[in-house]
């Protein structure tokens, strides 16, 4: 198996990996940090196309690795912008839930 | 037959791995977080510090010699100011 | 005995698990360690795919500020790690994702087992618009971001302005034109001093070096900028400089320089080579250095001010 090959199936599985954690964890830091796996699974794909495209002289297809390079700095800011916004959230609310119940009920308990 | 340079990188790069595993040994098995830290620090300064030796003989244009040089000091540095920091914080949280 | 298929499969299985210890651990902070992690190891695979531009940016960009990011987000939310039971998910939606995620994974892998054996690729025509009159450059990733798909990387600069914009939108309205909170505490400790002290005119040394070798070399203007970046933020948390305000003009001059260089050029290339975003012959590496070194600082403002958040009205530290 190639590397190319092994690469690219640590992406898919990094992909339900995150998508696992993204649906399932109810704290909004942690979905960031599982879409970020997401990303970086989706990038290793892309890696392995570049790697593939080894062609004219080169090892590489410089192409896709480039659109790599762009794509981690944008998840950056994206990331960035998601955790100003939690941050808003729990500096106006006091608490970080994305429950759409939780601003109905009463405040937190104690317990559990 | 391998020559004499090629002995000395391996065995360089054989010893710095053992201090790496070493000092993954000691994070795993000590009792306690400030402990853990000590070995790991001084393990994995040491260690990398080897790599580098073995991996000096190697280089193709001596430049790169000067700047794996630099790199471990650079980490050096950073290991260990980082390590106090860490350590200033268990100490006085006792987590 | 070849031992590198040993070591990819000893590096791919770490990798998938530092990734499920990032998505099931239970603290948030032993998840974001473990992401930085994970980001260091998958700047190895980027080594082993002949990729050293996209390892230099995972090392220092995705794992590196994106660390330092997270980590700063977590301390500022620390005091909820007591706070409200969160409502966990019952195990039939639990059984449902881990179905669906399997399902989505395996789809992606037959995709990718599924690739043509011929495959095709940009690569012939990235050297020819790399090494021809366009660029002249040694490495051809520098040459592909700044000449061939030079568009793409202004609009990108561009988007980065756009997100430091919403973080500043974030902050209450009176406290439009302040100062971030700083990036460190009071009384840093004198180990943070002297870190700062010895690391930050090192970095920022390496970090134009980076910059300039990344026409010819692995490097480049990301990878330099957020070298920079790192070191500015390094010397706020100890307290040599504080997060700026954000209606100072020379902040707001940096931010902009980058796309907006990068645009003249752009613009200009109608009159000076005919096109919208070509160089002129023979002229085109400097004026290619020229726009990415605008774009170093750029990327060197737009990244603490990211991780430093929105302006606030007194500080909290």
């Amino acid at each position: 198996m190639s590397p190319s090959t092994l690469a690219g199936l640590v992406g898919a599985t990094l992909v339900g990996l995150g998508l696992y954690g993204l649906v399932l964890h109810p704290h909004p830091l942690r979905k960031l940090l599982a879409f970020n796996v997401i990303g970086n699974g989706v990038f290793l794909v892309f890696g392995i196309i570049a790697r593939r495209g080894a062609a004219a002289g080169l090892s590489f297809d410089p192409v896709p690795q480039a659109m790599v390079i762009t794509g981690i700095v944008v998840a950056f800011a994206a990331s960035a912008l998601a955790v100003a916004l939690i941050l808003g959230l729990y500096s106006e609310a006091g608490r970080v839930t994305l429950d759409p119940d939780a601003w109905t009920k009463p405040g937190p308990e104690e317990g559990k | 037959m391998i020559s004499l340079l090629d002995l000395f990188s391996l065995a360089a790069i054989g010893a710095g791995t053992f201090f790496f595993v070493a000092g993954t040994v000691g994070l795993l098995r000590f009792p306690d977080s400030l402990s853990r830290l000590h070995a790991l620090t001084k393990a994995d300064n040491l260690g990398l510090g080897l790599v580098v030796l073995g991996l000096i003989p190697r280089v193709e244009i001596s430049l790169a010699a000067l700047k794996l040089i630099l790199i471990w000091g650079l980490v050096l540095t950073s290991g260990g100011s980082t390590a106090q920091l860490i350590g200033r914080v268990l100490r006085r949280g006792r987590k | 005995m070849n031992i590198l298929p040993f070591l990819d499969i000893l590096l791919a299985s770490l990798i998938v698990t530092v990734a499920a210890s990032t998505v099931v651990a239970r603290d948030l902070f032993a998840a974001v360690v473990s992401y930085v992690a994970y980001g260091l190891l998958l700047a190895f695979v980027w080594i082993r795919l002949y990729a050293p531009d996209v390892a230099l940016t995972e090392a220092a960009v995705g794992s590196g500020v994106t660390g330092v990011l997270l980590i700063t987000a977590g301390k500022r939310l620390a005091a909820i790690r007591k706070a409200e039971p969160e409502a966990q998910p019952g195990p039939a939606l639990k059984w449902l994702t881990g179905a669906l995620a399997v399902l989505v994974a395996c789809a992606l892998a037959a995709a990718i087992l599924m690739l043509p054996d011929v495959p095709p690729s940009l690569a012939p025509e990235a050297v020819t618009a790399a090494s021809g009159p366009g660029a002249g450059l040694g490495n051809p990733i520098t040459a592909v971001l700044i000449s061939y798909r030079s568009f793409d990387t202004m609009l990108e600069k561009v988007v980065l302005i756009l997100a430091v914009v919403g973080v500043w939108s974030i902050g209450k309205d009176a406290a439009w034109g302040n100062a971030p909170a700083p990036l460190g505490r009071s009384r840093p400790s004198p180990a943070m001093v002297f870190l700062a002290q010895i690391l930050a005119p090192i970095g920022t040394l390496i970090g134009i070096h980076i910059f300039w070798v990344g026409a010819d070399a692995p490097g480049g203007a990301f990878q330099g900028g957020a070298l920079l970046a790192a070191m500015w933020m390094v010397a706020m948390m100890a307290r040599f400089d504080e997060p700026p305000r954000i209606d100072a003009k020379w902040l707001r001059l940096g931010l902009v320089a980058g796309p907006a260089v990068f645009l003249v050029v752009g613009l200009a290339g109608i009159s000076m080579a005919g096109n919208f975003f070509a160089y002129p012959p023979g002229f085109a590496k400097p004026i290619i250095i020229f726009i990415e070194a605008f774009m170093v600082l750029s990327i060197a403002v737009a990244l603490p001010l990211l991780v430093a958040g929105p302006p606030s009205e007194g500080y909290e530290t």
